[in-house]
């Protein structure tokens, strides 16, 4: 027995997946606002801590990338299969470079002893605590979803070539770039709430 | 080709325990949600017996504080994450949702199973949290910092379980929400749709919101136990009622998640055994919407002693109030519906009016509660033990029963006995007041709750809650024993016991897999009695 | 039967436009810490933030071709996790 499928309700159950998301990383906001507030001051001497000009390649790295992948979509829409696995791979490409350039960013930090439990940390006021804190548990959150929006991305690129994604059935793809952009959603307010905060 | 078979008879290709674990229908899934879930309410219900039976008199009688602590801790983790939340919507909601709206399934089966799964695995957390390592948590359910990052028990283990039961409730909500919106039968309109349909519409947004800001916060909880950076500790820059905000955040809307899905099934079932159409159906509908609405924003009235600012108190008393309105309007509509109607006082209808009476107690003491000058004086006392008992267990737990008496013949396809169902309840019902009523008073008199031991004159009511336990759980197995008994061996049920007019009495019974021969053509709303 | 809804497909050009877009309010955002607006740091911040994270929703999310009903959820969900927030600082502000 055929099943009809609805790409309406596969989209509409994505969104309501990115809703969770939304509130999962609202709770951590909210305790930043809510400490911010109380610690302003300890909040912007800490953010100066932080490397504005790495914070701001990777927004440009991470907004480039939600191109790529929506390129991706019209592409696939338009049959330009190469052209879409291309924009894909690049999508993924950039969310490497994000990861590295995260991973720069935290072992400089960690290496000076700046880490929850750390030595350089622990010797830190309330409030800078409280930043450091809070910068590591969001931007470590969210770097793992850029880990897990690129292996659904690599599974897009699976079904492209296997066929199962073509021009008239892409509703997949287009909920895994629902998903990257969530992804670059929550970096835009990330940003700059942590490094643009003196 | 269509054929008769029953969704039990066709095993979809699958072997053995396969055919019922490996299963997507619905139908199956809400029966595993069912077993599941019926046997935590035993375990959960077991703890409750031996906490009254400890309780019946001052100081030690059968066990020490320690592990009176984590049996309160553990009788609320499991009743609430484990029965109440997933409750009706995990069993009746994925039994009947589909059938009720005219469709073969719900939107996303595979994820519906797959939320059945993340339940099993939470309630295994929950129940090794019993055995191993340092014991059972012993923070009460609330787990609520300092204690909670400072004791030694298994608060990680017991806070990783709750999120992992959280993302089970969220799959489900996603899944009802897609299907309430994509899946209604041809013809039917949102305001065609039943009750039990817009009841779990509201559930779920209220799932799907709520529940993703206590798993974030119980995973800071989890945090600060191996990093200790005092995200809630002032003395090191943090805030522990920070804590209770996030949670309460969660818990508040969470127990509109509990009652909201049984006032939509009692609003299906007052309509059948009246032989009347439901009062003011776009009014108990929106109520819906408005309940879950509003009970996003009232979650500071369970911190009014906590020292938040005036401001704070007044404006969360204020929400509070008006969320109790749509509330009596439903309570009113329900009992416009059956005034002068053509009353079967069969068991799900007399669940049914348990659950009118003893909600209406737990809502106006809920009242009490939410004033400010009087929630100082029982803030923490057995009143509010006694009123979140009523709401909870005489609201959502008789709605479970009135449920489960209810659409028991379609599930099953036979009838339990009805007199013994009829004595059952009365029992029930005498045990439940017995049982939770002298606590209103006991809290009025200073009676603390979680507290193992107490002053001697407390002792009276004590006694008399506790022989109530014992008559509400003798009720409560000759319930179970009668509807074991009726699905066994119960007389074959046809069609439509019950005359109901919905679309789940237009199947077969039991339902074939797909529910429908043809999906149904929807021309009138759902409780059109001819008076 | 359930997809014969408009397969819009959106234009390369638009893409880029609004890639453009978000990349001139990304420079603007990281100038604006030069300009020393006190109080305003986190609003400014913050508005400008909505701004980005509105086009990407409404073009790349592509909510602006799809079902209204899916803006509509949107909106529900901002309004209350906005209002969770006001709410927690009635109580932290007037302490």
């Amino acid at each position: 027995m055929s099943v009809h499928r609805d790409d309406a309700a596969s989209k509409m159950g994505m969104w309501i997946f990115l809703f969770t998301e939304l509130l999962l990383f609202g709770g951590l906001f909210l305790v930043y606002s809510i400490y911010r507030f109380m610690n302003a001051e300890a909040f912007a001497h800490a953010g100066s801590e932080l490397d504005v000009f790495i914070g701001t390649v990777n927004t440009i790295v991470l907004i480039t990338s939600s191109l790529t992948v929506a390129l991706s979509i019209s592409a696939i829409q338009k049959n330009k299969k190469k052209l879409a696995l291309g924009l894909l791979w690049m999508t993924i490409v950039f969310a490497l470079v994000f990861l590295v350039n995260k991973y720069f960013e935290w072992s400089h930090k960690i290496e000076h002893g700046l880490f929850p439990g750390m030595e350089h940390y622990m010797s830190l006021p309330p409030g800078e605590k409280l930043f450091f804190y809070l910068y590591y548990f969001m931007t470590g959150l969210h770097g793992l979803h850029v880990v897990v929006g690129s292996i659904l991305l690599l599974f897009v690129i699976a079904r492209i070539r296997q066929g199962r994604i073509t021009h008239d059935n892409f509703v997949f793809h287009e909920n895994g770039g629902l998903y990257w952009h969530l992804v670059d959603l929550i970096w835009i307010y990330l940003f700059p709430l942590f490094y643009l905060i003196h | 080709m269509t054929t008769h078979i029953s969704f039990y008879e066709d095993s979809g290709g699958r072997k053995g325990i396969f055919r019922w674990i490996g299963s997507t229908d619905h139908k199956r899934i809400g029966l595993l949600y069912f077993y599941s879930i019926a046997f935590f309410f035993l375990v959960a219900a077991t703890l409750g017996v031996l906490m009254r039976l400890e309780l019946i008199s001052p100081g030690k009688t059968i066990m020490d504080a320690q592990r009176y602590n984590s049996f309160f801790t553990l009788h609320g983790v499991i009743m609430i994450f484990l029965f109440i939340i997933p409750g009706i919507p995990a069993v009746f909601g994925n039994f009947s949702l589909p059938l009720l709206l005219g469709a073969k399934d719900v939107a996303f089966p595979r994820l519906n199973l797959f939320s059945w799964y993340l339940y099993l695995t939470g309630a295994i957390l929950a129940l090794l949290t019993l055995v191993v390592g340092n014991g059972p948590p012993d923070t009460g359910w609330t787990f609520y910092a300092p204690y909670s990052v400072k004791t030694g028990t298994n608060v990680t283990m017991a806070v990783l379980a709750a999120f992992v039961l959280g993302f089970s409730s969220i799959l489900t909500g996603l899944n009802f929400l897609t299907t309430i919106h994509r899946m209604r039968a041809p013809g039917m309109t949102w305001f065609k749709m039943p009750l039990f349909a817009w009841a779990l519409y509201a559930t779920s947004w209220i799932q799907v919101l709520a529940t993703p800001v206590v798993g974030i916060t119980l995973l800071m909880i989890v945090a600060e136990r191996a990093l200790g950076i005092g995200l809630f500790d002032p003395s090191l820059g943090g805030d522990p009622v920070l804590y209770q905000h996030l949670f309460w955040i969660y818990s508040h809307p969470a127990v509109y998640i509990m009652v909201l899905p049984g006032m939509g099934v009692i609003s299906e079932i007052l309509p059948v055994f009246s032989r009347r159409r439901i009062y003011g159906y776009k009014a108990i509908a929106f109520s819906s919407l408005a309940i879950a609405f509003i009970g996003y924003f009232v979650w500071g009235h369970h911190m009014f002693t906590s020292g938040m600012s005036e401001i704070a108190r007044l404006i969360f008393s204020l929400l509070t109030f008006l969320v109790a309105v749509p509330s009596g309007i439903k309570v009113f509509n329900w009992l416009a519906t059956i005034y002068k109607g053509s009353i079967d006082l069969k068991p799900p209808m007399l669940f049914s009016l348990g659950f009118i009476f003893l909600f209406v107690i737990g809502g106006l003491t809920g009242l009490v509660l939410g004033a400010l000058a009087t929630d100082v004086h029982v803030h923490d006392t057995y009143f509010v033990v006694a009123h979140f008992h009523f709401v909870m267990f005489g609201g959502t737990g008789f709605a479970f029963m009135a449920a489960l008496h209810y659409w028991f013949p379609k599930i099953y396809g036979r009838m339990y006995n009805i007199k013994r169902a009829t004595v059952s309840f009365w029992v029930i019902i005498s045990g439940f007041m017995l049982l939770y009523f002298p606590m209103f008073i006991l809290g009025m008199m200073g009676m603390p709750r979680r507290y193992y031991d107490y002053l001697p004159e407390y002792q009276p009511l004590h006694v008399v809650s506790t022989v109530g336990s014992w008559i509400l759980i003798t009720g409560l197995i000759m319930m179970i024993v009668n509807l074991v008994n009726g699905a066994r061996r119960g007389e074959k049920a046809g069609r439509n016991p019950w005359n109901g007019l919905t679309l789940d009495w237009q199947t077969d019974t039991p339902p074939t897999t797909e529910n429908f021969e043809e999906i149904p053509h929807v021309t009138e709303g759902p409780y059109e009695y001819k008076e | 039967m359930m997809n014969h809804e408009k397969n819009h497909i959106v234009p390369f050009s638009l893409h880029l436009w609004v890639w453009v877009g978000l990349l001139v309010l990304t420079l603007l955002t990281v100038s604006s810490v030069l300009v020393d607006l006190k109080n305003f740091v986190v609003f400014a911040a913050l508005l400008i933030a909505t701004l980005k994270a509105s086009i990407v929703a409404i073009y790349f999310m592509h909510l602006k071709f799809d079902k209204k009903i899916l803006s509509m959820m949107l909106g529900l969900v901002m309004l209350v996790f906005i209002a969770f927030i006001v709410l927690t600082f009635v109580d932290y502000s007037f302490r």
